[in-house]
């Protein structure tokens, strides 16, 4: 193959001399299969222009250097905590995020095609919707089947009639479309429900430019940013003046996008909640936050209709709000998409859009779909009877990706024909298709794969709009279906190349007026709750590690089995569900993967430096559990766990912005280790106790050195109580946690009103006054057992007051 | 006949219930040519802090109410005078119905999505899965069955004749696949089973809540699922007679001896109180209903 007489781009114009192409070598037993386009080869093996600047640059790389560059965009990945969750039986698991690091490259000429063709997609599939919750006169005029509609899970009765509030139904909107062996761009499905992948394509855009970091900055290729801010800002246009505001709704970390609900939330500055979070007042829609219920008006779904609404859609979801749909009656909630769109993603649907296209908008679809079959009608019955191995089958209402859900036709003849006629009605046959292929990078060399395409389109002031680029599906072998991620697809940036420089774009603002400073965002109960516990569990996995040190360290020295003085630890151990005798004991682990799980929940509101920090610190203990031996390995180990403990409380300290969800991180660590502190000195400090427990309980305190240097004098129980108990400047002793908590909850919306403390500020300044005035003689065991007590009464109201 | 009824259903919990949204579909809808309303009224105690009321998709009365939360106990109870209309005698004659199995060409014609369209009726809802057994027994109950009428009456029969009625067998979340394969159930699991079996013959079937006279008349035996809330089958018999109802708990034709409260595919679209909690801890209830026919009341 030869390009010499192939258009150029003008920044290869400036070239000096010309110098021997590089492309052939690197295209050498590059070989698309036969009967199938590839994005790089043109129908006559012809490089296509658009590839060429790119695939010399490509070829320019020596073989180090590119792996050091594919490292560095999986690197990217990584630390943004970026992952793919797979589904077994029964199980998932998490794994890196499969990228492809060579970006799909596509002219821009011909996306504007596909772009307008997609456009007039997004506008017939919002008539369709209006009118099946409407009139339904597609159904009454014989456009549509009737059963197909009816008996349609997606089709949800309580919204029928229920208009949405500003008019539109949907707003957000994705396409999987494919190349045929035509060379034209075909629609596969559509995806209307709640569409993921936006953020994926941030990221593997992000990481594609690490990857190919000089090339891009002059490549014109059309950047993304753009396109979430015009989201942004219609979302935040669609708010409605008032104080209401806009979120984004998702079930939870469970569900396998997840990451990037969090990622999206962050990136648009929007609260990510989930259905728990909201209640309905009224008619409206409010966040439970800690400051008391704060409206909603634009709810951003991520989660499927039918589990928005326990009370009126499915009533085993426990993922949802009851009372949303009577919101949404009452027009006081606009929902990206309507409640209902699932049913626009019906695959039947297909058989049934050109015609409808040409009956609601008086011409064809602009870019068609995948040729569809519905067999509930005599002549696709025939269709399919006819070449029975052209075609896959699937249930006629699956909402499922394309590809998934299909079978081959394995009856012939007579046996077909009345299958079909029996069953025709809940089946749907496709076209199989056969996709194009596109390099990905396999062995040091570049390999057709199959391409499948997601392309996002939103709906703004002015009508549609599609994002310049998309999440691309590889697929690891040359079966069509392979694409899917879930089967070891890979996903790759997709690039919309300009032969023309591209205006750069960023998210941010324009400013106009003097600079103010945004307010600070409202924190749900939910999420205040989480990070309350993340603060706590992450304290106790910090107090549980210490007395394990502690434990260790006096096993080690003794050389013995026999260790008296570690009888006295026991009930902390038990207390806290821990058998040190495991060495890093399951319990431990437990109660980091309880402080991982809280994260978590709030990963929208966490740093993702935070994130890695915790994940690494429980890669490390898992390891470690099961391996370690009780004694001097042990002591080892914990030591180590502290050390990477206390990388995870410094990125708290030094970088969380003191916003409200930092006060309650904070206060479930004061709350936890004044917890810790009371039983530990009513253990050790006790007049009964034996030798050389107050010394231990200066090590589980963490204040040898600081005890040493201001107690010159013996251990005795009076500085000890006073160092960790009473003396407010040791950040290890209860009085310290004590004026923390009295500060925090001093600075919680309603600490006071008018003047008057709030029932929780009360109690602590109470029990803050109580300790205050303790000496060393007078704290003894039962004052610290009852000053227990207090605490926990504390942390009751707290959660009474703020996280529920 | 005209008839004054009375429902209360009453729930405690074994933990104070934080706030709760709920959907009572416990008041009548007047019916064209079958029932009409003359008075209606509904209590909720402890009083609710919103209240409000809508028609659901298939025309069904609903009330929404919510509930501030830390109560122990909550009583629902409902009281209205109905009127149930005679069927008009002799409107169709069996004659002129449509064979049995012409009833999937006069469904084809039907290109109607409202609220008493059969095609809502047709394909498994969420809580009436298609089931092999239920559709086996009714094709066998059917069996030389000319019109659809016909079929009907012989599997609401049949499912009389081998359904034992029994209160403790099954639970209101009980699918009918498993109350056919105990072979007993109450007035839910018969009309369940009834609406599967109807829809694996190809006819349209839905689910009726409603009220069943508590006295009957001078004669007549008691019937059964008088003392609760009960429900019977609506099937859909073609283009010229419409919806028929039939009660296969009782083996008999729906007629003045039963009121309406909601039309629905299953169970699922029409229960008398639906309604979210948060909270934790079990919860107990009970019903009592009353139907008690005027005596000054019109002639039937």
């Amino acid at each position: 193959m030869t390009c010499a007489d192939a258009p150029v781009f003008d920044w290869a114009m400036t070239r000096p001399r010309p110098v021997p192409d590089p492309i052939p070598a690197l295209l050498a037993g590059y070989a698309p299969p036969p009967g199938v386009a590839d994005e790089i080869l043109d129908p006559v093996g012809q490089v296509r222009p658009v590839w060429q600047p790119f695939l010399r640059h490509l070829s320019g790389i020596g073989p180090e250097d590119l792996a050091q560059r594919f490292a560095r965009g999986d690197q990217y990945l990584r630390d943004q905590g970026v992952f793919l969750r797979q589904y077994g039986a029964g199980t998932s698991t998490e794994r890196e995020w499969p990228l492809s690091h060579v970006p799909v490259l596509i002219d821009e000429a011909e996306w504007s095609t596909i772009t307008a063709g997609l456009v007039q997609r997004a506008e017939l599939l919002e008539q369709v919707m209006a009118d099946l919750y409407g009139p339904a006169r597609l159904v009454a005029e014989g456009h549509l089947p009737p059963g197909l509609i009816a008996g349609n899970p997606e089709w949800l009765l309580p919204m029928v009639g229920v208009a949405p509030r500003g008019g539109h139904y949907l707003h957000f909107v994705a396409f999987e479309i494919g190349r045929g062996p035509d060379g034209r761009w075909w629609v596969l499905g559509d995806r209307t429900q709640a569409p993921s992948g936006a953020g994926f394509a941030l990221e593997n855009r992000v990481s594609s430019t690490r990857v190919f970091s000089e090339f891009y900055r002059q490549a014109h290729v059309h950047r993304l940013a753009g396109f979430f801010r015009a989201f942004r800002d219609r979302l935040i246009e669609m708010q409605g003046g008032g104080d209401a505001r806009v979120a984004i709704l998702t079930p939870g970390p469970h569900t396998d996008t997840y990451f990037e609900h969090a990622y999206i939330a962050r990136y648009l500055g929007f609260m990510l909640l989930q259905g728990e979070d909201l209640t309905v007042i009224d008619g409206q829609v409010m966040v439970r936050s800690v400051a008391g219920p704060s409206p909603v008006s634009v709810l951003w779904r991520r989660l499927d209709a039918s589990y928005a609404d326990p009370l009126e859609l499915d009533p085993a979801s426990r993922l949802g709000t009851p009372g949303l749909v009577s919101a949404l009656r009452q027009g006081r909630l606009t929902m990206v998409n309507a409640l209902g769109s699932g049913l626009l993603e019906t695959r039947a649907l297909l058989a049934f859009l050109p015609r409808v296209c040409e009956v609601l908008t008086g011409g064809p679809l602009l870019l068609p779909n995948v040729a569809t079959w519905w067999c509930g009608a005599p002549e696709a019955r025939a269709q399919v009877a006819a070449d029975p191995g052209r075609v896959v089958l699937s249930p006629a209402m699956t909402t499922r990706q394309p590809f998934d859900d299909t079978a081959q036709v394995t009856l012939r003849g007579q046996a077909l024909d009345d299958w079909l006629l029996s069953t025709g009605a809940g089946l749907v046959a496709q076209e199989a298709v056969t996709l194009s292929t596109t390099p990905a990078h396999e062995d040091g060399r570049l390999v057709p794969r199959p391409l499948s395409l997601r392309v996002f389109a939103l709906r703004t002031g002015d009508g549609w709009r599609v994002m310049p680029g998309g999440f691309a599906r590889i697929g690891q072998s040359d079966d069509a279906g392979a694409v899917a991620m879930q089967r070891g697809g890979r996903a790759a940036d997709v690039w919309i190349v300009s032969p023309d420089p591209v205006p750069p774009t960023t998210m941010l603002h324009v400013q106009s007026g003097p600079y103010r400073r945004p307010l600070p965002g409202m924190l749900p109960a939910r999420a205040a709750d989480n990070l309350y516990w993340l603060g706590r569990y992450v304290e106790r996995t910090e107090g549980t590690l210490r007395l394990l040190r502690a434990h260790h360290a006096r096993l080690a020295e003794a050389d013995t089995e026999e260790v008296p003085i570690l009888d006295l630890l026991a009930p902390l151990f038990a207390g806290r569900g821990v058998d040190p005798a495991e060495g890093i004991p399951a319990g431990l682990v437990a109660t980091l993967a309880a402080a991982i799980s809280a994260a978590g929940q709030v990963r929208d509101r966490f740093s993702p430096d935070g994130w890695s920090a915790l994940a690494d610190l429980d890669k490390t203990m898992r390891r470690m559990a099961g391996q370690v031996q009780p004694g001097d390995d042990a002591a080892r180990a914990t030591g180590a766990l502290l050390r990477k403990l206390s990388g995870f409380s410094g990125l708290v300290q030094d970088n969380m912005y003191r916003f409200l969800g930092w006060r309650f991180l904070e206060l479930g660590r004061h709350v936890e280790r004044a917890l810790e502190m009371a039983l530990v000195l009513a253990e050790l400090a006790d007049d009964a106790a034996m030798e050389g427990a107050l010394d231990l309980a200066v090590e589980v305190g963490d204040s040898v050195m600081t005890h040493r240097q201001r107690f010159a004098v013996a251990t005795t129980r009076e500085t000890v109580i006073d160092l960790l108990a009473l003396d407010g400047m040791n950040p290890r002793a209860i009085r310290f946690q004590m004026d923390g908590i009295r500060d925090q909850v001093g600075l919680l919306p309603g600490a006071t009103t008018a003047g008057q403390p709030s029932a929780l500020m009360r109690a602590v300044m109470q029990a803050h006054t109580e300790l205050a005035i303790e000496t060393p003689e007078t704290l003894g065991t039962w004052s610290l057992r009852a000053l227990h007590g207090r605490i926990a009464a504390l942390s009751d109201l707290l959660t009474e007051g703020y996280l529920r | 006949m005209i008839y004054d009824i009375r429902v209360a259903i009453h729930y405690d919990y074994d933990r104070p219930a934080l706030d709760g949204r709920h959907q009572l579909r416990l008041l009548p809808r007047d019916i064209a040519g079958v029932q009409r309303v003359h008075d209606a009224g509904l209590s909720v105690a402890p009083g609710p802090v919103e209240r409000s009321g809508h028609s659901d998709f298939f025309g069904n009365t609903v009330t929404e109410v919510v509930l501030s939360g830390g109560h122990h106990e909550v009583d629902f109870e409902a009281w209205m005078t109905v009127e149930r209309l005679a069927p008009a005698a002799g409107a169709v004659q069996e004659t002129a119905l449509a064979p049995l199995a012409a009833l999937a060409g006069e469904l084809s014609v039907c290109r109607d999505l409202g609220r008493d369209s059969p095609w809502h009726c047709l394909a498994p809802s969420p809580r009436i899965a298609a089931d092999a057994a239920i559709a086996r027994h009714a094709a066998r109950a059917v069996a030389g069955c000319g019109t659809a009428l016909a079929a009907v009456e012989a599997l609401g029969a049949a499912l009389h004749r081998d359904l034992a009625h029994d209160a403790e067998a099954t639970t209101v979340e009980t699918p009918p696949s498993e109350a056919f394969a105990r072979g007993r159930g109450v007035c839910q699991d018969f009309a369940q089973v009834m609406i599967a079996g109807l829809r694996g013959l190809g006819i349209p079937a839905g689910y009726v809540s409603g009220f069943l006279r508590t006295v009957p008349p001078p004669g007549q035996a008691r019937l059964e699922g008088a003392d609760a809330m009960h429900a019977w089958v609506r099937a859909w018999c073609g283009a010229v007679r419409g919806w028929v109802e039939y009660d296969p708990t009782n083996g008999c034709r729906v007629a003045t001896d039963h009121v309406a409260i909601a039309f629905g595919r299953d169970y699922g679209d029409v229960p008398p109180v639906a309604g979210i909690l948060r909270g934790s801890g079990g919860q107990r209830s009970r019903q009592a209903v009353d139907v008690v026919p005027r005596r000054d009341g019109a002639a039937s």
